[in-house]
């Protein structure tokens, strides 16, 4: 196991070189100067340009800009802001609310989205499999943002049961409504993904044997048909991060969160290199994680997995 | 007959007198819900089992014999369900019990040991996990100590050595036949009456299965259990089993006292399943010694089976002559000294297959007899070079095959073809019938479009197969027929080697001697070489000629067929034969 997660870490390396060197050209070869556009309809003196040009290595040839941030980074320096704070205060401050929405929306997500699966695919054709099919599509075929707009509609202006708008601070309470809305875009796959694994389960001889055991259904069903059926659910949980995070930028903005997606969006908008750079490359680096402890995760599922070395 | 404390440890009575049965099915009826109808796998059919005795349902698949298990223990698949008939246990009609009354009689009342070790436990929990829920769920015991020492007791009983220690590991962790042990001990963790095991070792090896049905045998007869044993081997049904129901298209067509039946088969369906059960035909042909004799047990044969039956008896006469003929060919494979050494990460190395030599003359057929990790279709993959040699020598049609490469080996492939042991698994589905025979040839750049449909049909043709298959799919047809597909496939290209590995043993008997008499007639039409690979004996009575037996990955024996069943000079080539069901089964004939 241990030699396993080595492996698995060596092999990020490469990854995250690659994400990086990507995403500093692309910012890179954004259109417009990004120190003329800082100072808006004013026009700087030349001196003062170049002077911000060195600070931040413009003057220098792209290779070298982006090797400079390179060993930059290994030296822990993710570098500073325009507004002069450094990036990782940056980070150190949008971070936690943003890991703390997205775990929320990955709990709503997963209760959500197992329970209704599995009740969807133990009574296959019933009146509740389709009505949560219905559900599924109108999810699926609504963009992230139309909902968050809705949900902050109803619930937080017309039933006022939450607030509309993240406090500062970020406390869970207000976290709620942006989650739920995050939640719903892998709400509908992951419902979907569950039923029918959950159909293909329940088909298998072993279920029959564990019946002709004489054991209730009641321990049928969790002990022998959603353990084996989650194995595929996690497996899709590790892609589905991705997606998180860029609902994340949306649903962030919408409901005015505190964190890395609305923080990353206006560094964008900015043409703020370094800042876009430093957290798109954390993003990947936590990307890497949640894929590694996915897989970690899937040996713990499937003793086959765990002993096929 | 004695009775002991709880009732259930009655002992074996052969008939069961005055008393009432444990068992009985009353015109029983089980049909599928399709979009054509109510299909009815189970038509009407009437049974009767007594405490402590033992009755075997034969029949092919899609007899209705395993539907009717499910049936007893109110476990059928999908949209199958009981609309007539009663199941009466111990006077109780199973028709009618709740839910949570069938709770109750499974496990307790009616084990069930199921068909396929492989996906009969659940591949995420241990073994020992699996067991003591079942021991759990019948109040056996209670308290972690106990439930844990009664799933020692249990897998012990079923023939699990060292179980204490296994109790931990996962399925995927043990063999087949282990499985199968921790299945039967599964079923009988709660002591119950009646044991259904349905096709219990019909996956695993025959030495496996032997020891395996000796253990199952034994162990219900010390516990009392009365024991409903399905097979489709009719062979093995009489032997392990003193009542025989044979079932056919869902009906019961013949019932009775297993070696009335097999002396005396009065319906015609039981009398072709009698002459085409290879494991009884390879002993009449072994007892009848002589071609005189042979042909006297032919003729009564086909005066039970009124000119219907699968004559392996002739075929295998016929195979004789054929090789007189071919003693004086020069050989058509020629194996020295073959080896192959798998390296295993962490553990060195494997030799799977180990400095095996053989020659096979040309139009005839060699037989490579073995279980499971024998090394057999370790051969057969290296000779069709799928899989390189570690080291030997093979020689194919004259030509050293370690030396051919590019087109001179895309050549030689067309002159040695294949034919695999999954009839479902080798055809594309995608595929229609057409397309997937005439693909070799057009791989081989064969013919032109129209040459090569004209090969098409006459290739359906000499495997008895309808022409208008051409357009049909492999899941429109039946495994025979998938097989036939397979057989016309490998010979599209007027192969003169053909390497059969276990080609015949996922069918049906019946089929399986259809397709046995289709591969003979094919040999002695086209001059035809086969490398027929198996682990069953009684298939290689039939079609073989010589035989090279092995046993991890060395050749123990090798002799012509007559002198291994006659004269088999290695202990383990006489436990394969004496792993042959019904080999002690005295035949009318």
């Amino acid at each position: 196991m241990a030699g396993y997660i080595v492996r698995r870490v060596l092999q990020a390396i490469p990854v995250l070189l690659g994400t990086t060197f990507l995403i500093y050209f692309m910012v890179f070869a954004m259109p417009g100067d990004p120190i003329v556009a800082l100072f808006g309809d004013k026009t700087p003196p030349p001196q003062v340009i170049e002077q911000l040009r060195a600070r931040y290595h413009f003057d220098q040839p792209f290779i070298v800009q982006y090797f400079i941030f390179l060993g930059n980074i290994f030296r822990g320096d993710l570098g500073v802001a325009f507004s002069g704070q450094p990036v990782s205060e940056i980070l150190g401050a949008t971070f936690p609310v943003t890991l703390r929405l997205a775990a929320l929306a990955v709990f709503f997500e997963m209760v959500a989205g197992i329970s209704v699966g599995l009740i969807s695919g133990l009574r296959k054709g019933g009146i509740f499999d389709a009505s949560a099919l219905v559900m599924s599509l109108i999810l699926i075929s609504l963009p992230i943002f139309v909902v968050a707009f809705v949900a902050q509609f109803i619930f937080g202006i017309q039933l006022a049961w939450f607030r509309t708008t993240v406090g500062s601070g970020a406390p869970i309470q207000d976290l709620i409504l942006p989650a739920i809305v995050l939640a719903t875009i892998s709400f509908a796959q992951i419902s979907r993904l569950t039923r029918a694994s959950v159909i293909d389960t329940e088909g298998q001889d072993f279920v029959r044997t564990a019946a002709s055991k004489g054991l209730p259904r009641t321990r049928i069903v969790p002990v022998h048909i959603l353990r084996n059926s989650l194995i595929p659910v996690v497996t899709y949980l590790a892609v589905d991060f991705g997606t998180l995070m860029v609902g994340a930028t949306v649903t962030e903005g919408i409901f005015n969160v505190p964190g890395v997606g609305r923080t990353l969006y206006q560094a964008i908008i900015r043409g703020e290199g370094p800042t876009v750079v430093a957290f798109v490359t954390i993003m990947v680096l936590i990307y890497l994680v949640v894929n590694l402890l996915v897989d970690l995760l899937y040996a713990v599922l499937d003793p086959r997995i765990r002993y096929a070395k | 007959m004695t009775e002991t404390v709880n009732g259930t440890k009655v002992q074996r009575t052969s008939a069961g007198g005055d008393e009432r049965p444990l068992l009985e099915i009353k015109d029983l009826q089980v049909g599928f819900t399709t979009q054509d109808g109510l299909v009815k796998a189970v038509d009407g059919i009437n049974l009767t089992l007594y405490r402590g005795q033992s009755l075997a349902i034969v029949g092919e698949s899609g007899s209705g014999k395993s539907t009717t298990a499910h049936a007893i223990i109110n476990l059928l698949p999908g949209t199958g369900h009981i609309s007539g008939g009663q199941i009466l246990l111990d006077g109780q009609d199973l028709t009618k019990a709740s839910k949570h009354d069938m709770e109750a009689i499974r496990g307790r009342k009616i084990g069930f040991v199921p068909q396929d070790p492989m996906s009969n436990l659940n591949p995420v929990w241990s073994i020992g996990f699996q067991v003591e829920e079942a021991i759990k769920a019948n109040g056996i015991a209670t308290g972690r100590k106990e439930v844990k020492k009664r799933a020692i007791e249990v897998l012990n009983q079923a023939g699990l050595a060292d179980a204490d220690r296994r109790l931990r590991q996962f399925p995927h962790q043990f063999s087949g036949g282990m499985r199968q042990r921790v299945l039967i001990g599964m079923g009988l963790a709660a002591d119950p009456q009646l044991l259904i095991a349905d096709e219990p070792t019909s996956a695993l090896d025959v030495t496996v299965q032997r020891v395996i049905l000796d253990h199952l045998e034994s162990l219900t007869r010390e516990l009392g259990t009365t024991l409903l044993f399905i097979t489709h081997d009719l062979g093995l049904a009489a032997e392990r089993a003193e009542q025989l129901v044979v079932m056919y298209k869902g009906k019961v067509v013949e019932s009775g006292p297993s070696a009335e039946i097999l002396q005396n088969p009065q319906h015609p369906y039981t009398q072709r399943l009698v002459a085409a059960a290879p494991s009884l035909a390879s002993r009449r042909i072994q007892s009848s010694g002589s071609i005189a004799a042979a042909e006297s047990s032919m003729q009564s044969d086909a005066g039970h089976a009124a000119g219907e039956a699968i004559d392996l008896i002739a075929t295998a006469e016929a195979r004789a002559e054929a090789m007189e003929a071919a003693a004086t060919a020069p050989p058509a494979i020629i194996v020295e000294n073959l080896t192959k050494v798998f390296k295993i990460r962490g553990s060195g190395e494997f030799t799977a297959v180990d400095e095996v030599s053989f020659e096979i003359p040309k139009g005839t057929t060699m037989a490579l007899v073995g279980e499971s990790g024998s090394g057999k279709s370790t051969v057969a993959k290296m000779l069709l070079k799928l899989e390189d040699a570690t080291s030997g020598k093979i020689v194919v049609g004259g030509k050293d095959l370690a030396s051919t490469s590019g087109r001179e080996l895309f050549e030689l492939r067309s002159r040695m073809q294949p034919v695999f042991q999954d009839p479902y698994g080798s055809l594309n589905p995608l595929r229609n019938i057409g397309n997937t025979i005439s693909e070799p040839l057009s791989t081989h750049g064969y013919g032109t479009k129209a040459t090569r449909r004209n090969r098409v049909f006459e290739l359906l043709d000499q495997v008895s197969l309808p022409r208008t298959l051409i357009s049909r799919y492999p899941n429109e047809l039946s495994g025979g027929q998938r097989q036939r597909i397979a057989i016309a496939r490998a010979l599209a290209l007027k192969p003169e080697i053909v390497v059969l590995d276990e080609a015949v043993s996922a069918l049906d008997v019946l089929v399986q001697a259809q397709i046995l008499r289709l591969l003979a007639d094919l040999q002695s039409e086209l001059g035809l070489t086969y490398l027929f690979i198996t682990h069953d004996l009684a298939v290689v009575r039939v079609i073989a000629d010589h035989v090279c037996v092995m046993q991890r990955g060395k050749i123990v024996e090798k002799a012509t067929t007559d002198e291994v069943f006659d004269n088999p000079r290695e202990q383990y080539t006489r436990d394969l034969l004496a792993a042959i069901p019904g080999a002690g089964i005295e035949l009318g004939a």
